[in-house]
């Protein structure tokens, strides 16, 4: 039957591209602990001694801490200024609304290509181009906006009678906050901190238009490395790309513990 | 909540993305009109250079050629697999946190990835020539490598929020249809074609603006001197190897407009397609 045949080749074709994708991800890990190989289906020894070696060369110790910087900050910012923003989104209409909307969305829907050399012409202006601190300002601009949408849902969850109700029995304001909506609030600050920081983590675009020599995030110092490939062993390379994709999937894991795969496609990077 | 309570808490985030989001925007295109060593006040002659020096004008050529077939290629493949998954498949979860993997990655890793596995010295050429075909075709450090880096990280992210949109669809009007006795390929085409075309034009928009922006997939897997020197290689190289930012500015409008063309054709031909006569219920949730 024809509609047999039709989902037969869409089978086929998700398990070619998953094989695509198990094999490109597995060539990096083999690659990676490769002592020498060329064009043979496995590399003929095996060490480990290009971790150690990328460690030192690429300064990997530095580019950890600035990465680490860099994704707490604008994860820790993003929830501090977007939280506030998402509770008035979805508890009150007024008259400016859509424009917000617009505004945050924009940030999400522009490649960063588009409007980073703008923002880095700037803030190179303001001299703080080339610094953590523009590297983790210039991140913000995109991720503040992802905050607010992913916690969009989460708070429209909580009913707004349980405010009401703990008013009722004399809470001030602030402690139906701390006692009622922040604790309800709780799984979506999660699963938006998460998302944020892989994100963050993974950003590219932004991140090198933006960073110096000391203030590179684990993957764009991977990009100098893959661009500059003729200099340093591909096998020391791919040692510092397994060591990125080890710390993306682990933030990732618990990311997903928390949303599904459907909802997390919100601008996930991708260029 | 007062007005002023709502001010309060919302202000902090949009001050914040008008300083850091509109301002350095509206700055750069001013930026743009100005030459830094000409005649003071406004000029287009940065925009005249622009498109006056084929070496650059290339750029939109070589971009679009780059972005337009391959947004279509994955937007149908993307649409067909989403479409042949809306009542669920086996393994769905692992397939699509599987398949969350690129998107989370990110372009560097899967660059570097589909160089040594795409590779000359890579598995892939290793079996096609196990298997007999003596000389197999190059397949990075070129057009198709860019092309084959765009597909894997794009593909994921379309499929994933087309799956999500056609499963918001009420899946009784396509039942209804079919025991009215419509064939599979009628309802797709009278019933649910109409009401997976926003969607559809969304994901066409989105990887469009996405792929024409394409930077180090292009640098890393593509061949930036030559063949794929996208606009945005072409933005980049004047901001920071000729420190030209007011050309380089001028650049990233001439790419951001040629986005919001593809934004626009994409508008204009969603129109022509929704065409139908049946009420648009069930849109999903994105």
């Amino acid at each position: 039957m024809r509609a047999r045949g039709w989902r037969l080749a869409v089978f086929v074709f998700i398990v070619g591209f998953t094989l695509n994708l198990v094999g490109i991800v597995t060539h990096v890990v083999v690659s990676s602990l490769a002592k020498r190989w060329f064009a043979t289906p496995l590399p003929g020894a095996f060490t480990t001694e290009w971790y150690a070696y990328a460690w030192r060369e690429f300064q990997l110790g530095d580019v950890l801490t600035v990465t680490a910087t860099v994704a707490a900050s604008v994860t820790a910012l993003a929830l501090l200024l977007g939280f506030p923003a998402a509770y008035v989104l979805a508890r009150r209409g007024f008259r400016a609304k859509n424009a917000v909307l617009l505004l945050y969305f924009l940030p999400l829907l522009i490649p960063q290509m588009t409007y980073g050399i703008p923002l880095a012409t700037s803030l190179y202006r303001y001299r703080i181009g080339g610094t953590i601190t523009g590297v983790i300002l210039a991140n913000l601009v995109p991720m503040l906006p992802l905050a607010v949408f992913v916690l969009l849902p989460f708070i429209e969850q909580i009913s707004e009678s349980l405010e009401w109700a703990a008013r009722v029995h004399g809470a001030g304001r602030w402690q139906v906050f701390r006692r009622v909506v922040l604790p309800l609030a709780l799984p979506g600050l999660l699963t938006a901190g998460l998302l944020v920081l892989v994100n963050t983590v993974a950003n590219f675009e932004l991140t090198f238009l933006l960073s110096g020599a000391g203030s590179q995030t684990l993957v764009v110092a991977l990009y100098y490395a893959v661009f500059a490939a003729g200099m340093r062993p591909i096998y020391s390379v791919d040692a510092m790309a397994v060591i990125y994709m080890a710390i993306v999937l682990v933030i990732l894991a618990a990311a997903l513990r928390f949303v599904r795969p459907t909802q997390m496609v919100f601008r996930l990077g991708g260029k | 909540m007062k007005r002023r309570g709502v001010l309060l808490l919302i202000l902090p985030s949009v001050v914040y993305l008008l300083v850091m989001f509109v301002y350095p925007f509206a700055y750069g295109v001013l930026l743009s009109l100005h030459r830094p060593k000409g005649p003071a006040g406004m000029s287009l002659a940065n925009y005249i250079a622009f498109f006056a020096d084929p070496w650059q004008l290339r750029t939109i050529a070589v971009t679009a050629s780059i972005a337009v077939p391959n947004t279509i290629l994955t937007v149908l493949l993307a649409l067909s697999v989403a479409y042949a998954m809306r009542r669920g498949i086996w393994a769905e979860r692992t397939i699509t946190a599987l398949l969350v993997l690129p998107i989370a990655l990110g372009t560097v890793l899967i660059a570097e990835g589909i160089n040594g596995f795409y590779g000359p010295k890579g598995w892939l050429n290793q079996l096609v020539q196990a298997i007999g075909i003596p000389d197999p075709p190059r397949l990075t450090h070129n057009y198709t490598g860019v092309m084959i880096a765009l597909f894997v990280q794009h593909f994921p992210f379309c499929f994933l929020m087309l799956l999500g949109y056609i499963s918001g669809i009420d899946p009784a009007l396509e039942a209804s249809a079919r025991v009215l006795g419509a064939r599979p390929w009628v309802v797709f085409r009278r019933v649910m074609w109409p009401l997976i075309a926003p969607g559809a034009a969304i994901a066409l928009a989105l990887v469009f603006v996405m792929n024409f922006g394409v930077f180090p997939s292009a640098v890393l897997v593509g061949q930036p001197a030559g063949d794929t020197r996208t606009i945005a290689i072409a933005a980049y190289q004047q901001a920071f190897e000729h420190y030209d930012m007011s050309m380089a500015s001028a650049i990233a409008v001439i790419m951001g407009l040629c986005q919001l063309l593809g934004l626009a054709i994409v508008v204009g031909l969603r129109g022509r397609l929704t065409a139908t006569g049946v009420a648009t219920l069930g849109t999903g949730k994105r």
